[in-house]
């Protein structure tokens, strides 16, 4: 706003400053006010604040990169130029085996038979069922999860809620946990996508509880204690911790000791842990994985505050079916969010269709295995050829990707460094990886390379286009 | 000596799950589990109580099958499963394009050709619940308000309110028109809710309407359009019933207003839709919003993550919606059986003394029982309800729990159940009717 001064006023010194300088502010704070009046209703109705930030296009490295490759992808006959995904952890390596298993047992349908041979009919799948899914369902998803999560396990099926895969799982579990304004711990780095997730439209907030290469990624108390400090003198009140176990984009998995403290902690801050267990299935290494499950089933601690999230995009790679599972052992918690499902419930025919898989055990117990193998074989190759390169990766156990450390490729060791790096990755050598700032990582030059959903073929592809940047320095 | 043992603090719950929100302790859901408890079966159990308060159309089940039965292709991922592999890992938030298309034509028949869809307009939702309240997220924050005419679904209280955090400031209609939306009700609606400091973001229709089984005409339609224009605000048009209209030519959607007015002024407009009603297919889980507003589209693409269809039904109703003959044969008979039954009930009741709002749309009629009334208030609806249910084991909804401003109406859904289901029910009524003559 200029102040509009009328000479006379000042020279005469009549008060002429004041006057003459409140009188036309006030007019064009008015005419402005009625422009912007007018000009709303020209202009169609707006949407709402929470709205406006998910419209803008998202400016992180995970994002665009998948947008990158969708746009020219790398195909080996028809678009051998194009960008080679390792920024997606798909699984692709067993897909086979289930087409198989269709053929065998479905004639290659979509529907399954829900356990009942007779009932071929739609008739069976098309009314209105329990929104949080069948009870037969829910049955076949507690062996299974026992097949995953560690043979000693029992599920009780009255516990698991089914969603529309893991994401709407995670953030139905931040809406009966959290009020808006409040915060969750989550260990970085950490998957990208929980970022909106969690808080898109819950109104919460995540403060990253930062694990370092010298304690191998695993978190420390010291961390999540001066997450938690951070959270209090900003006034911000801590609801719970998220970890994912195996970890995403590291793979490692938690120790016992590590699980015990965990919970430790939440039990002395009173607060929630929900352990994101996606990846169980996709255990290659010879670690052993212990689930929350196991560690609450001895007893010792608290089990209200404990939920478990699962899904089937990872470990059986059906993705596109939206299932995912909240396993709660909090009653309240399970009575709110079977009826939060309503949003985000299992389609009818998947459900039939899982329900015939999932019973078939020693499919599922074949199927199993022979995913672990050949995620291994993939991992080794990948990281042979990592080690080819001279690039440090962090061994995993766990998961469809490898936490790769190319802080000896980037100039300056920094976030502007990183990236510097990760745009050469995706343009020049038209790989896509993501890189460890889009995951809250601290520690710059990590990218996350996943690796299943390559062909054996692509790997010295991969290796070779990472090689011409790396010699570009 | 007494020993304390402090109890160890217990771990607290969100707001969101501690709210009453979900409306599960109502009437509405009151009646569900007597009908649980109790269900009516034709031969083990038929002196059960019958749900008459599901709006569930399963009039049309045969068509489907026997499409399936011809049409294999539809239903499997053909020999050797070819297809599958591609489906299984498509978790593109655009959704299957076939799908879309397959969707934004199928509305089109609906509408007779009245009206046109973009495929790239429509986006994807795991049922019409949760297009409602992604459409809220949207286009409302906290605190603000949609406008809502009454009577309404009772299901909106819980989707357009609970994690949203949005109000819903009613519409109020009467029966002195047959419970038209007015723009004098509009406006008042407005004034309240400004009266209370709270900021009206949109209005929301259902065209048919539930519970009243009523199309809104084309000057109400008119009316709405130009009082949501004048403020500014948006409209969001649920048309889940457009194919359970009777009379194909009573039905007139926004879509074919706006064209008629070259769509000035659509981004205020979005329509949501689904196939639990129309195709009778609940459990599939198949919503969609078309959106005029780009913006609108691309925010709830997004926002659909949390509400994906699974690919796998995408691709079985893509392959059968796309078949233009099976959805235009679809959609006539399942009118058709609808109206009979419409006229059927109607019939039914009008021997037994009692009256409905003249209906032409939906699965449901709306009854007017105000002169069976003890007291004309909502107790006494309340006490009326409570006889249909433990006395006649009648599960229909109280007008109450739809916030109709008149007591004694209720919401009475008539195809979710056999014919001969629907003659038990009738009887029942008549039977009630005569022993209270007497």
């Amino acid at each position: 706003m200029r102040l509009v001064v009328p000479l006379q006023g000042i020279v005469q010194g009549r008060g002429g400053l004041i006057i003459g300088s409140l009188i036309p502010c006030a007019l064009i704070y008015f005419l402005r006010l009625h422009l912007k009046r007018h000009r709303g209703s020209l202009a169609p109705a707006r949407v709402s604040s929470r709205a406006e930030s998910i419209a803008r296009p998202d400016k992180s490295p995970y994002y665009v990169g998948l947008d990158r490759v969708s746009r020219d992808p790398f195909d080996e006959v028809d678009n051998p130029v194009g960008i080679i995904q390792l920024g997606l952890a798909e699984n692709r390596l067993c897909l086979d085996l289930i087409e198989e298993w269709l053929c065998e047992n479905l004639n290659g349908a979509m529907i399954g038979h829900g356990g009942d041979k007779d009932h071929l009919g739609i008739g069976g799948i098309v009314e209105y069922q329990p929104l949080d899914g069948l009870m037969e369902l829910k049955g076949a998803m507690a062996s299974f999860m026992t097949q995953v999560l560690g043979r000693g396990i029992s599920f009780d099926p009255s516990r698991i809620v089914l969603t529309a895969g893991a994401t709407p799982a995670v953030e139905i579990l931040c809406f009966c946990l959290a009020d808006p304004g409040n915060a969750f711990i989550v260990p970085a780095p950490y998957y990208p996508g929980f970022d909106r997730d969690m808080t898109w439209r819950t109104g919460v907030e995540l403060i990253p509880a930062h694990c370092r290469s010298a304690d191998n990624f695993i978190p420390s108390i010291s961390a999540l204690d001066q997450a938690f400090n951070q959270a209090r003198k900003r006034g911000k009140r801590v609801r719970g911790i998220l970890i994912s176990n195996p970890s995403n984009p590291m793979g490692k998995l938690l120790p016992r000791e590590t699980i015990h403290n965990l919970l430790h902690f939440a039990q002395e801050k009173n607060i929630h842990i929900i352990s994101d267990e996606i990846f169980a299935g996709s255990i290659h290494g010879n670690e052993e994985f212990v689930s929350l499950a196991e560690i609450l089933d001895a007893g010792e601690f608290d089990k209200n505050r404990v939920h478990i999230v699962y899904g089937l995009s990872k470990d059986l790679s059906l993705a596109g079916f939206r299932v995912g599972v909240i396993y709660s052992y909090n009653d309240d918690v399970l009575a709110a969010a079977k009826k939060l499902t309503r949003f985000s419930s299992v389609s009818a025919p998947t459900q039939r269709l899982l329900i015939s898989l999932l019973s078939d055990t020693s499919f599922i117990e074949r199927y199993l295995e022979t995913n672990r193998k050949r995620i291994r074989e993939m991992y080794d190759l990948f990281v042979g050829g990592i080690k080819e390169l001279g690039v440090k990766y962090v061994e995993s156990s766990g998961g469809l990707y490898c936490w790769v450390d190319m802080s000896g490729l980037i100039r300056s060791y920094s976030e502007k460094g990183e990236l510097e790096l990760w745009d050469k990755l995706l343009n020049v050598a038209k790989v896509n990886a993501t890189p460890g700032s889009a995951c809250h990582s601290i520690e710059p030059g990590w990218f996350r390379c996943c690796f299943s959903t390559l062909s054996k073929d692509n790997i010295p592809t991969v290796i070779a286009r990472i090689r011409k940047v790396a010699e570009m320095r | 000596m007494t020993i304390e043992i402090e109890a160890a603090p217990s771990v607290q719950l969100s707001r969101v799950a501690d709210s009453e929100t979900h409306g599960e302790n109502s009437p509405y859901f009151a009646g569900w589990k007597a009908y649980d408890e109790n269900p009516y079966n034709e031969v083990s159990n038929p002196s059960g109580v019958i749900q008459m308060g599901l709006a569930e159309n399963q009039v049309s089940f045969d068509l489907l099958e026997e499409y399936l039965e011809k049409h294999s292709e539809a239903s499997t991922w053909g020999k050797g499963a070819p297809g599958f592999r591609e489906n299984a890992l498509f978790q593109d938030y655009h959704g299957l394009i076939t799908f879309r298309k397959a969707m934004a034509s199928f509305m089109e028949e609906i509408r007779g050709g009245r009206a046109k869809f973009d495929p790239e307009r429509v986006v994807l939702t795991a049922g019409a619940t949760a297009a409602n309240e992604l459409l809220t997220f949207i286009i409302a924050d906290p605190g603000d308000a949609l406008l809502v005419p009454t009577p309404y679904y009772p299901g909106f209280d819980r989707d357009l309110r609970w994690r949203t955090g949005v109000k819903i400031v009613p519409i109020v209609c009467d029966s002195s028109n047959n419970f038209q939306i007015t723009t004098q009700a509009l406006e008042a609606a407005y004034e309240l809710a400004k009266s209370m400091n709270i900021r009206v973001r949109g209005v929301l229709i259902t065209n048919p309407s539930n519970p009243l089984g009523a199309t809104i005409s084309r000057s109400v339609l008119e009316d709405i359009l130009d009082f949501t224009t004048k403020k500014n605000i948006h409209l969001v048009s649920d048309e889940i019933y457009s194919g359970s209209v009777f009379s194909p030519s009573e039905f007139v959607s926004v879509a074919e207003v706006l064209e008629a007015r070259e769509y000035k002024g659509s981004e205020r407009v979005h329509i949501v839709y689904s196939l639990s009603k129309d195709l009778g297919l609940p459990g599939f889980r198949v919503g969609t919003i078309y959106s005029y507003n780009d913006k609108v589209v691309t925010t709830a693409r997004r926002m659909s993550s949390f509400t994906l269809i699974s690919s796998q039904t995408q691709h079985l109703l893509a392959c059968m919606l796309s078949d233009k003959k099976f959805a235009k044969k679809y959609v006539e008979i399942n009118r058709a059986r609808l109206r009979e039954r419409y006229e059927r009930i109607i019939t039914g009741l009008r021997s037994a003394g009692i009256e409905c709002l003249k209906g032409n749309a939906g699965l449901f009629c709306w009854m007017n029982l105000s002169p069976l009334l003890e007291k004309p208030t909502r107790e006494g609806e309340l006490d009326l309800w409570r006889t249909m249910l433990h006395e006649l084991k009648l599960n229909i909804s109280p007008g109450s729990s739809c916030h109709c401003s008149e007591p004694g109406w209720f919401r009475v859904c008539f195809a979710n159940m056999s014919e001969h289901t629907l003659e038990v029910a009738l009887d029942r009524i008549h039977k009630y009717m005569d022993q209270r003559r007497t």
